[in-house]
């Protein structure tokens, strides 16, 4: 039994040692917005935060963020207001399938943190997300929205 | 593609995709049974409105991420006259469509049909709607239903200055005669429907509320973790339970059918880690000896004349032209197989109870899914229900009920209990429903003139029919293998020639084919449009002039393709250092091209894609903002296929498991994309989520030719050494 803080919240979760803080998260903690696509950290479609870096959860293991502060795009949102990039995405109407889109949201937030006006290179460096329906032009359109920089 | 069953009052026949085979069922409607009550007033099988004039308009067809949702809600919307910022949707399940003599028609999204095969059906459900909510109000005042006029869900009797809303008078409209003459909007005035509105899905696609099948929760569910025999065809020898039966959380393992074995466990951790450590003994069978080599092999076989082929599209006398010919030119083309890969893998949640079974799942057409559900329960269809909810993507692949009847025959085994049945990515990438592999020999001949007397196209390959839907396969010939060949129709060639020839040499290895969003077109497409550019050259004419002179009397195609010509700039000089391509198709009746401006690095082996314009005539548009997103992503998925996109077979099973080795395109990849939609208002109407796929590829062959004078013929790129700058 662990004990992981996620989006402020402490959860007792009953994992082993090798298991991915991804499944810690979605099936002992219950929140399922963050989504398993590859296993590998290939995809992106996992990626939380860890005191605030972007990170592939699949790839981490859950005894690793012991003690440390889990977000997932639940917790993204503050007191009911929506974080500027989900709003962002709203406004371009950015996600098709929208399964790769938690993850995109999650790199997306942490990439404005550390660079709050990215440039197009930037974002091509940070964001490596896989999304299989394309929404590229609506993601790359909408972080520019969100960083307030329609470079 | 049309795969419209027929249907009589008494029954209907679903085609649903069983592994390795096509299966239809009969089925015998159970009329009568009553569709679950709902606390608000139902005005007809695609409106309710409830007191506090929500409006919830009811989907048959899918969302998978296309946006068909929000346009089939525009279009009832758009007759309903309703105010549509109180529009809601749901889906209707397959259960009740048939205890309902099938009140909402087709529930199968592919081929890009949503919209374009129910428009007329569902705006006539939205129009009928209105004129029972209009007659209802007019028989409470007492005056004719032609006095009132309706907007935005609220009626009005100008003579008498009384008004009312469709929440107040919807008890009374559901007990109005329904009308039998509906007249519709022309498209002209339409005010909600062409508009380019938001997507009705959006908000909880960005906060982690929506839920996809792998998020469905039922109380006291079990997760199932399957392996299917990784060789096509073979089966399940044995496997040793005791050593993983007391590992944590495992609670039974057990065989699904003949090649599968499942892990039920507390969670998907624990089943999966169980299904990793249990020894499972398989019978690979004969297909172990088959691999891309032999595949390869037998498919160039298929490329020579004396082999027989079933002819797709034929006029004049090819053998005198080629015969006759000053010079011919002569090429041959490959394509891989492919995975659909869509971000959410597999899965499906089943409860079996002993006398009902019921599914949670994200499917491409909840009644084959319903279908797969009854087969593979034993139970009649007024037992059975499908719940469908959003995929993590289809394209295709979420058509097929494989992974339905898996989690059906896991449940059936563990009565009472629901079973969420999960696949790994690779698994998903193992037992995929492959874009099918194909060869092309064609041959252009000229005469002394320099014009084109004669195009030949013999393909070779597999039949996605033959696997899928044998139906629908006429006298052994797969239709759909000659789509945006066909001398007519929703798929057209876009060239004439004087002689003409166009077969196809069926070879259908072991491998499981199926609808790969834009199917055969993508293909398809490359060897014509490729092979024009070839004859361009050879001909010494410019790419865009030797088209034009074979598409006098094809205006559509002329039409896109003058119009990324125009907008590439196609008449003046690329910049220095840029090179461009243009192309052009049909499929899903939408006439589609593309242009692209192009530089290479690095002695060839790296592309940089500086623009895409694409244009796009589907004859009418619902949407025009979801169209343009469709396009946008329709260069994703087709440049992913063109420049990574290959499965490999050896020992008679898929090499690739992973995005490691099965890579998709990023955003520092992503050129901007121009798109230009340009209806022009032909019926029967054509589809947006696949078409432009196929001019994603040929477009930056013909401009890589164009920067290096190196033709690539076979596929995937990365194959060449060549990459994304």
């Amino acid at each position: 039994m662990i004990r992981l803080n996620i989006n402020g919240k402490d959860y007792e979760v009953d994992v082993e040692n090798d298991t991915p803080l991804l499944w810690a998260i979605r099936e002992n903690a219950g929140l399922t917005g963050t989504k398993y696509g590859c296993g590998i950290a290939q995809c992106g479609a996992c990626t939380v935060h860890v005191d605030g870096e972007a990170v592939r959860s699949c790839g981490m293991q859950a005894s690793d963020a012991v003690g440390k502060k889990i977000t997932t795009v639940e917790g993204l949102a503050v007191n009911g207001t929506m974080h500027r990039v989900q709003k962002a995405w709203i406004e371009h109407d950015v996600p098709q399938c929208g399964y790769c889109q938690s993850g995109m949201i999650m790199a997306v937030a942490a990439l404005l943190k550390d660079k709050p006006k990215p440039t197009d290179q930037e974002i091509d460096e940070a964001i490596t997300n896989i999304c299989r329906c394309g929404t590229f032009q609506q993601v790359r359109a909408a972080i520019h929205t969100a960083a307030g920089s329609n470079a | 593609m049309n795969f419209i069953p027929k249907l009589d009052r008494r029954s209907f026949v679903v085609g649903t995709a069983a592994a390795g085979g096509g299966l239809a069922l009969g089925l015998t409607l159970p009329f009568g049974n009553a569709l679950a009550q709902t606390a608000s007033p139902e005005v007809n099988a695609w409106v309710v409105i409830k007191p506090d004039e929500t409006v919830v308009i009811r989907i048959a067809r899918s969302e998978m991420g296309q946006g068909t949702l929000t346009g089939l809600a525009q279009l009832v919307a758009e007759e309903l006259e309703c105010d549509w910022s109180k529009v809601t949707t749901e889906y209707p399940t397959p259960g009740q469509s048939v205890a309902r003599k099938r009140a909402w028609g087709d529930f199968s999204t592919g081929g890009s049909r949503g919209i374009r095969e129910s428009h007329e059906y569902v705006r006539k459900g939205g129009a009928a709607a209105r004129m029972m909510l209009v007659q209802a109000a007019a028989d409470q005042w007492k005056v004719p239903a032609s006095e009132c006029t309706v907007s935005k869900g609220v009626i009005s009797h100008g003579a008498s200055s009384r008004s009312t809303t469709y929440g107040k008078v919807a008890d009374a409209a559901a007990k109005v005669t329904p009308p039998t003459d509906i007249k519709l909007k022309d498209p002209k005035d339409w005010t909600i429907a062409g508009k380019p509105l938001k997507r009705l899905d959006t908000v909880e696609k960005t906060n982690g509320q929506m839920i996809y099948g792998i998020d469905v929760k039922l109380p006291n569910m079990l997760i199932a973790a399957i392996k299917d025999c990784p060789v096509f065809g073979g089966k399940l020898k044995s496997y040793d339970e005791a050593k993983v039966a007391g590992m944590k959380g495992v609670k039974k393992v057990l065989r699904v059918n003949d090649s599968t074995v499942a892990v039920v466990a507390d969670t998907y951790w624990h089943a999966k880690t169980a299904l990793d450590a249990l020894p499972i003994v398989w019978d690979d069978g004969e297909n172990v000896k088959v691999s891309s080599e032999t595949i390869a092999a037998w498919l160039k076989e298929g490329l020579a004349d004396d082999q027989p082929a079933f002819v797709g599209n034929q006029n004049g006398d090819i053998k005198d032209a080629i015969a006759k010919a000053s010079r011919t030119v002569e090429a041959v083309y490959a394509y891989p197989y492919q995975n659909h890969a869509p971000m959410e893998p597999m899965n499906a949640t089943a409860l079996f109870t002993g006398d009902r079974c019921e599914v949670w799942t994200g499917t491409q057409n909840g009644e084959a899914a319903f279908a797969g559900v009854l087969a593979e329960s034993g139970l009649t269809p007024d037992k059975c229900d499908v719940h469908k909810v959003m995929l993590g993507g289809g394209f295709g692949r979420r058509g097929m009920t494989d992974y339905v009847r898996q989690a059906v025959a896991i449940a059936k085994q563990m009565p009472g209990t629901p079973i969420k049945m999960m696949w790994s990515r690779e698994e998903d990438m193992l037992h995929g429903k492959f874009h099918p592999v194909t060869q092309c020999r064609m041959v252009g001949s000229f005469d002394d003139k320099n014009n084109l007397t004669g195009f030949r196209m013999r393909l070779s390959g597999q039949s996605i029919l033959a696997s899928v839907l044998p139906a629908r396969m006429e006298n052994g010939k797969d239709p759909v293998a000659f789509q945006g060949l066909n001398p007519r129709g929703e798929a057209a060639f876009g060239y004439s020639v004087p002689n003409l020839l166009i077969d196809h040499s069926m070879r259908n290895p072991p491998v499981p084919p199926g609808f790969w969003r834009g199917v055969n077109v993508n293909h398809n497409a490359i060897y014509v449009e490729c092979f024009m550019d070839e004859l361009a050259k050879s001909a010494g004419m410019d790419a865009l002039e030797f088209r034009r002179k074979l598409m006098a009397d094809k205006p559509k195609h002329l039409g896109v393709l003058n119009a990324v010509a125009e907008k590439i700039g196609w008449s003046t000089p690329a910049p220095q250092g840029v090179y461009r391509g243009l192309c052009h198709h049909m499929g899903f009746g939408s006439y589609v091209a593309g242009a692209v401006e192009i530089s290479v690095l690095d002695d060839g082996k790296k592309i940089k894609i500086h623009r895409i314009v694409a244009a796009t005539d589907p004859g009418y548009a619902v949407n025009p903002a979801q169209i343009e997103r469709q396009v946008a992503g329709s260069f994703v998925y087709g440049l992913s296929a063109l420049f990574f996109g290959e499965c490999t077979v050896k020992g008679g099973r898929m090499e690739q498991e992973n995005f490691d080795t099965y890579d998709s395109m990023r955003i520092a990849q992503m050129p901007k994309v121009e798109a230009i939609l340009m209806p022009t208002g032909h019926t029967p109407w054509g589809g947006v989520g696949e078409p432009t796929i196929c001019v994603a590829a040929p477009a930056v062959l013909n401009a890589y030719f164009n920067a290096t004078g190196k033709r690539i013929r076979t596929f995937p790129l990365k194959n060449h050494g060549i990459g994304f700058a």
